[in-house]
């Protein structure tokens, strides 16, 4: 009888993960196991996205749930020699925890994942997502065969309604609701429609929750095809994901062939497919309208709602749209019950939500946090502070379409109501964290030019307000702006969100206002000392020769791309400043810390 | 349309041929057929976008009017070595505006453009999600992390 494994090694192949050889390390791993006889004790086991991104690739063992961090091909052979072998653990590829130094044993100690409770990513680095098998181990299909075989559609709607879930896409919209209206809608051909469009820059929970747990998104989308009557379902995924995309195949061919996907399922009649749709990297394709318009084979560009896509939607038909979280919270909701879900969450936001936590911050990765918890927890606790020990400035949240927020908004809860009262949005779970050399005026100028690129260009508030917008920005941070240039700054501001067709021209101004309301003082040097205190905005910095320290080594001279430093051996140097470019070569060069930026 | 005049083969025009009735035609797929077929010819030229036109029944107008709306899609043939700089938000914040500059340096190109040897194209893209290893940098299928501008000459000597 072949033996029990008795040990699991866990390998991230999420494309962070992936980016840096965990594929590599998978087959050195798997070829010492054998090499050492271990193959029928312990198995590798391929996953997605762990969350701790910052430090991987990560291989975690159960069942003592240890946690490797940042291991290389060669790590293997000491992995499975200590580890595997003699059951002990291989000290230097622990997580050190920065605020005490110390190793720490295994994930359920660590900082990151102790305030996090994972309901959308419960899968994600636990099952091998290429495996259906492993998904069905965890209740997999369970919830889809309670709807079809106990529920009806009306009493699935209702538990969704129930439970009080709103869409994790962006905008919050009750899903039970969404399936509601589009029940009712009278046709002989409705659409399931995910979108996985994930446009906004710096944001990668989609992707890893398709990438970690494939089938979690199809079993809720032939779900919510049950509930409205639908047995179409299409995924809209960006071209740019090609592994999540490879997954989705694998799991989609899976379910067919294990009579999940198809026609006549668990024996009742209803039939549900799922295909693919490519979108092909414009932003604007996340707007529900441009979406299917895309999917249509045309330009994705947004039209007026009414009539919302339950109404009318792809090809004409109601059409049920729904994000990739919002769908990984359904099934579970179907098999533990609307009550449960409502008791994790604030009054009016309920459960959890998943974000990627990037920027200037010690982990960066993946969480998964109760609604209610405060930015202050997912910044310095599961974030762990900031890096290098710099100072805490802003924490932008909703992408392209939210705001910056500051220190005095640290403790507010995260949920949809308070994040759009503070000047920004809950978005789809971009958070990027600013520090002290970050320019407030500069991230802006930073969105507009994403924005400005991004727009369809449909209606002309978008079109030419948010390139005016840009613009005047580009003005502020090369010293040209003026007082008068912030009032205008503000006022076209409102215009363009008054005005615009869609949701990308309504929100484009955020993240101009919420810097404008929130560092107004920065705005105001810019425009009037000409000054950049992060030393972002080149045409605002100087560099200088602080006499005392310069002790006339020429490096600087002999760096400088335009020789615009003077000096002789053994003498202070001279920076010609109209001739300088800005550079920066001679700051770096010198040993002296003899040049300053003023 | 674009600078760049090539004469299609007869293979080629079959190809295209074969991928546009692999998807029935249908004037709603145009843009599965145009992924495909600038996977097989590695962009879109006018002249490629002509005969998609004809085989599924739609203006060349039309055609071009998706081509150009899509960033993914594009009308220059990519180097041998495509560069992507990922400029999202996080790699933003950790200085890729300064590694793109430095690229710009050592290659002599601006952004979509290619090398004119054909070796290395230069592109910038908004986000690969693997924020964690901010800047970010691809080359074709390869991707580095933590990229600082010190590091990009010897990005390239890989490529040797
Ligand atoms: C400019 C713009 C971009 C959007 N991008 C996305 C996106 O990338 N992913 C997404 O799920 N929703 C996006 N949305 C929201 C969708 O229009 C839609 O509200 C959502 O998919 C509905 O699903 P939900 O109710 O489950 O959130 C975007 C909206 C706008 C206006
Ligand atoms: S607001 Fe912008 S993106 Fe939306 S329709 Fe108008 S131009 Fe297009
Ligand atoms: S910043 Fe550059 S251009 Fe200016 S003085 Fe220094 S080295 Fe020369």
């Amino acid at each position: 009888m072949a033996k029990q494994i008795k040990m699991h090694l866990l390998v991230c192949c999420g494309t962070g993960c992936r980016a840096s050889q965990s594929a590599t390390l998978q087959k050195a791993l798997e070829r010492e196991l054998k090499t050492n006889g271990l193959e029928d004790e312990a198995k590798v086991v391929t996953t997605g996205c762990f969350g701790f991104c910052e430090k991987g690739p990560i291989v975690k063992v159960h069942p003592d749930n240890t946690f490797y961090v940042e291991v290389k091909p060669e790590d293997a052979e000491e992995i499975v020699k200590e580890h595997v072998l003699k059951g002990r653990k291989v000290e230097r590829l622990l997580y050190t925890d920065p605020k005490v130094k110390e190793h720490v044993p295994d994930s359920k100690h660590m900082g990151f994942y102790r305030k996090q409770i994972r309901i959308a990513l419960r899968n994600c680095g636990l099952i091998d997502p290429e495996n259906i098998d492993e998904y069905l181990a965890r209740d997999g299909y369970q919830a889809l065969g309670k709807v079809i075989t106990e529920m009806t559609p009306e009493s699935t709607i209702d538990v969704i309604k129930k439970s009080e879930l709103r869409g994790r896409g962006g905008a919050g919209f009750p899903t039970g609701l969404k399936w509601e209206i589009t029940r009712k809608s009278k046709s002989d051909q409705k659409y399931v429609v995910c979108n996985a469009d994930e446009g906004d820059p710096g944001a990668f929970m989609d992707r890893s929750i398709l990438e970690g747990d494939p089938h979690v998104v199809l079993e809720a989308m032939a779900i919510c095809g049950y509930a409205i009557g639908a047995d179409k379902g299409l995924i809209y995924i960006r071209a740019e994901y090609p592994l999540a995309i490879h997954r989705l195949k694998i799991a989609i061919e899976q379910a067919r062939e294990y009579g999940l996907l198809g026609k006549n399922l668990f024996n009742s009649g209803f039939n549900f497919d799922i295909d693919l749709r490519y979108g092909a990297g414009a932003f604007v394709c996340g707007e529900e309208t441009a979406l299917i318009h895309s999917m249509e084979g045309e330009r994705g560009e947004p039209t007026f709602k009414p009539p919302f896509p339950s109404v009318e939607g792809y090809l004409g038909k109601p059409t049920n749209v729904n994000n990739v979280e919002t769908f990984a919270n359904v099934p579970i909701i179907i098999n533990k019950g609307a009550d449960w879900f409502k008791t994790i969450g604030t009054e009016k936001s309920k459960g959890t939500k998943v974000f990627a936590l990037a920027g200037k911050i010690n982990n960066v990765g993946l969480i998964e946090i109760p609604m209610g918890t405060t930015l202050r927890e997912v910044i310095f606790e599961i974030g762990g502070g900031i890096k290098d020990g710099k100072k805490f400035k802003a924490v932008q949240t909703g992408g392209p379409s939210g705001g910056c927020l500051t220190e005095k908004h640290l403790d507010l809860p995260i949920e949809y109501e308070t994040l759009v009262a503070a000047g920004s949005m809950m978005g789809s779970g971009g958070m990027i964290v600013m520090d002290e050399d970050d320019c407030m005026v500069s991230v802006a100028k930073f969105f507009l030019d994403f924005t400005v690129e991004e727009s369809c260009g449909k209606c002309s508030p978008c079109r030419i307000g948010n390139k005016r917008l840009y613009e005047m920005l580009d003005t502020i941070t090369k010293g040209e702006g003026t007082m008068e240039t912030l009032d205008k700054l503000k006022n076209l501001s409102k215009v363009i969100k008054d005005t615009s067709l869609c949701g990308l021209g309504q929100t484009a101004p955020n993240p101009v206002l919420s810097t404008i309301n929130n560092f107004w003082d920065e705005y105001v040097e810019h425009v009037v000392d000409k000054k950049c205190k992060a030393s972002v905005c080149k045409s605002l910095m100087r560099y200088v020769v602080i006499p005392e320290n310069c002790v006339g080594c020429t490096v600087c001279a002999r760096n400088c791309p335009v020789n615009c430093i003077k000096g002789e051996r053994k003498q202070v140097h001279e920076i010609d400043q109209t001739a300088c470019i800005k550079c920066g070569a001679c700051y770096e060069k010198c040993k002296f810390n003899a040049i300053e930026i003023v | 349309m674009s600078s760049i005049k090539i004469k299609l083969k007869e293979k080629d025009v079959q190809q295209i041929k074969e991928i546009a009735s692999s998807f029935g035609n249908k004037p709603g797929e145009l843009i599965n057929v145009l992924h495909k077929t600038q996977g097989v010819f590695g962009y879109l030229p006018a002249e490629v976008q002509e005969v998609v036109a004809r085989e599924m029944n739609v203006s060349v107008a039309k055609v071009y009017g998706v081509v150009t709306f899509y960033s993914f899609f594009t009308m220059i043939p990519k180097g041998r070595y495509p560069i992507s700089i990922c400029t999202g938000t996080a790699c933003y914040v950790r200085g890729a505006e300064k590694v793109l500059d430095e690229f710009k340096k050592e290659l002599g190109i601006k952004v979509g453009e290619s090398t004119p040897d054909g070796k290395f194209s230069l592109t910038c893209l908004r986000c690969v999600g693997a924020c964690g290893l901010s800047p970010v940098v691809t080359v074709g299928t390869k991707t580095f992390g933590r990229v600082s501008p010190d590091k990009v000459k010897d990005i390239l000597k890989e490529f040797d």
